[in-house]
């Protein structure tokens, strides 16, 4: 069973952290989301919040107070590639707002969308601190700089190859 | 021992402009030539300016050249490395590189305490911080001090956080050192989230041993034996680099049990944020490694005597913990004769936007606008003018080109200018001051966590009347209304967050009030990209 694989992995996470980075009882439940995440793809998925709950000695409830908090956490599924845009003035006077509409067009979707295809998630985000290349955008972990339209269209048919490659 | 070095500029920015590629080219390179028995290629950090191209300096050399393809690292090794000949068209200006480095003259305009590794040393190599007096002012204070020296040391050399509220760095472990408890944190505000601001990560990522170093010597003085740095989830490059100091750190003795042989123990780890400005707020940032939603809490009590778990914590930013070891080894007097008579030291600034040389330069504290954004900054691309200048961050001051004279220190926000984390923001003719207010209150409105409701309600109608102002549909009454928006704010809302948004609302709206009436009289806006009636496309 997949699955039953998967949540597994998920009680092997919790423990190495808490094994590895714990100084108090209760400070690891964002680390723990945060590579829990990663396993499932972009979403913490119910079955696993539960088993974190469980771990941490946590209400369920609070672990979702903190999943629905903070905009890297999803508990709805994403896509493969999270692109997230600055959205924030030192882009935005270097030609963020042309981005954002390059963004749109390509993907046909808004911000919080998930393209038809399942492969991109459109968000936006707080300054990146790369403010020295600006504009600038994430995808998953990779930053881009230094972001023309042009630039951007290439860098998304980059990604959708390599996703369509990997389905 | 190599004869010849050449340093690669290797940081977030410059990784996105293939540094790592250049750097194995360059390497290749050498191989191919022959070379690699004199000439090693290794990795820095940032030197503080961003380009187009990435910063390469050869020494002994002390050339330094921005390489923006193939060609031209291949111009470098066949011309420099090979046959001995500096390759003019690539090398940079020698004043920008000045201007940057750090010199041993502590009192000339070119200060680096904070940055002084920054770009020198290999981050991830803990020997190359030592070979730079690293670990020697936490032996000092070990073997030396009492944790109270320690203390005293930092109120007489009136080190002030460098966060943007500017509270007294001595005063805050004070108070914690006073307090009777034992257990006591030491924590790193490393949640860099302020628009424009992006000095912490080339700090962490250029120099990470400082921060552990600082942290360690703060346990020591305020007794604590527990620390935790508190850095965003986005900022991968700093949380690789810090993880791998920190475990160096603990294999050579400088964190863990009996530092250097003494009584005194540390530890630390990294949290990771996970999205949310507001966990800047020292509060919040608190209730976000208990593990809750990041939502500030009442003060008092102040952090000091009451913070994480309830217990005496310190919380400091990434740049005031660089600058202790510093002053503990150079002594108060000596940070003191750098700055302004309230605001001693070094301020890094980041300069962003319509400017030529974006990036990062410290300078002594009281620099003008002006310099930072002409001496320093080279002024605009594209022989545009100048139409306002934010300081200090979203959170901070929207300002007219005749204020540019004024000195940047933690007195200068009393004649409307602040300094706040040191974001220098340059706009040039081409942007809308409605615009820029939409664009900051639209961040702000994002960012509010939605506790009290001065914040959560206030930013949505900034943006709202904002946005009918932008659009042509604004009255001149809705500038009044802003401005008691913004009052409101300040008097009534529960944290910093809420608090701060008065300051570019109403900066913006006094300084270019007659940008705003124009807008309000249907002129037509000449240089607004927004003011078109098409409306921009968002598919549902």
């Amino acid at each position: 069973m997949v699955v039953d694989q998967t949540l597994e992995k998920v009680k092997d996470i919790i423990e190495a952290v808490k094994k590895e980075q714990s100084l108090e009882e209760g400070d690891i439940l964002i680390n723990c989301l945060h590579k829990v995440q990663d396993v499932y793809q972009n979403f913490v998925p119910s079955e696993a919040a539960e088993i974190v709950a469980e771990s941490l000695n946590v209400p369920l409830s609070k672990v979702y107070e903190v999943l629905t908090f903070y905009t890297m956490f999803s508990t709805k599924t994403r896509g493969t590639f999270i692109i997230r845009v600055c959205n924030s003035l030192p882009c935005h006077v270097t030609g963020g707002a042309k981005i954002i509409e390059t963004l749109f067009e390509e993907l046909k979707v808004g911000f919080g969308g998930t393209t038809e295809d399942g492969l991109f998630t459109l968000e936006k985000t707080g300054c990146l601190g790369l403010c020295g290349v600006g504009p600038v955008i994430m995808i998953n972990d990779q930053f881009y700089g230094n972001l023309t339209p042009e630039r951007v269209v290439e860098i998304i048919a980059g990604y959708r190859k390599k996703g369509r490659a990997g389905t | 021992m190599k004869t010849q070095t050449v340093l690669v500029s290797v940081d977030s920015g410059s990784v996105l402009k293939g540094a790592r590629y250049y750097k194995e080219l360059f390497q290749e390179l050498v191989n191919q030539y022959n070379l690699d028995s004199m000439v090693e290629v290794l990795e820095t950090g940032s030197l503080g300016i961003y380009r187009e191209g990435v910063l390469v300096s050869i020494f002994p050399d002390g050339v330094y050249y921005e390489v923006c393809s193939k060609d031209d690292v291949e111009k470098v090794v066949s011309e420099h490395l090979l046959k001995g000949r500096a390759v003019s068209a690539l090398m940079i200006d020698e004043e920008i590189i000045k201007k940057n480095q750090p010199t041993e003259e502590a009192k000339t305009s070119e200060t680096r305490i904070v940055l002084r590794n920054v770009g020198v040393i290999d981050p991830l190599v803990i020997e190359e911080y030592i070979a730079r007096d690293g670990y020697m002012a936490l032996g000092k204070v070990l073997s030396a001090m009492k944790p109270s020296d320690v203390i005293d040391i930092l109120k007489e050399s009136a080190l002030r956080g460098r966060g943007g509220a500017g509270f007294p760095t001595g005063k805050k472990w004070e108070f914690t050192a006073k307090t009777d408890s034992d257990v006591k944190y030491i924590l790193c505000n490393a949640d860099e989230g302020e628009p424009g601001t992006f000095k912490d990560r080339l700090i962490m990522e250029g120099d990470p041993h400082a921060v552990i170093e600082a942290m360690a010597i703060a346990g020591y003085s305020v007794g604590a034996s527990k620390g935790y740095i508190y850095i965003r989830g986005e900022y991968y490059g700093s949380i690789d680099n810090l993880n791998k100091a920190i475990q160096d750190a603990y294999e050579w003795g400088f964190l863990g049990k009996n530092i250097l042989g003494t009584s005194f123990s540390f530890d630390l780890t990294i949290r990771l944020g996970a999205g949310a400005y507001i966990c800047g707020e020292e509060t919040a940032l608190i209730e976000s490694i208990e593990g809750k939603p990041g939502r500030p809490r009442f003060k008092p009590p102040y952090p000091p005597v009451a913070g994480l778990y309830q217990k005496p914590t310190v919380v400091n930013n990434v740049e005031t913990f660089a600058n202790v070891p510093w002053i503990i080894l150079n002594g108060a007097k000596a940070f003191k004769e750098i700055g302004t008579p309230s605001s001693s030291g070094t301020k890094v600034f980041t300069l962003v936007g319509n400017i030529r040389n974006r990036g990062l330069v410290e300078v002594p504290m009281g620099t003008s606008v002006f310099d930072l954004v002409y001496r320093y900054g080279g002024g605009l691309p594209g022989g545009k003018s100048l139409k306002m200048v934010q300081t200090g961050g979203t959170a901070g001051t929207f300002i007219r080109p005749d204020q540019l004279n004024v000195k940047l220190d933690y007195d200068s926000a009393k004649v409307g200018v602040s300094i706040g984390s040191g974001v220098i923001l340059v706009m040039d003719e081409d942007s809308c001051s409605v615009e820029a207010a939409k664009v900051a209150m639209e961040f702000f409105e994002h960012e509010s966590c939605g506790k009290c409701t001065p914040c959560r309600e206030g930013t949505r109608m900034a943006v709202s009347i904002l946005e009918g102002i932008s659009k042509g549909n604004g009255k001149e009454s809705d500038l009044d209304l802003l401005l008691r928006i913004s009052d409101t704010m300040e008097e009534t809302a529960f944290c910093g967050l809420g608090q701060a948004v008065a300051m570019p609302l109403r900066s913006i709206i006094e300084n270019f009030r007659e940008d705003f009436l124009k807008h309000i009289r249907k002129e037509p806006c000449p240089v607004c990209v927004y003011e078109k009636p098409k409306k921009r496309k968002t598919p549902a």
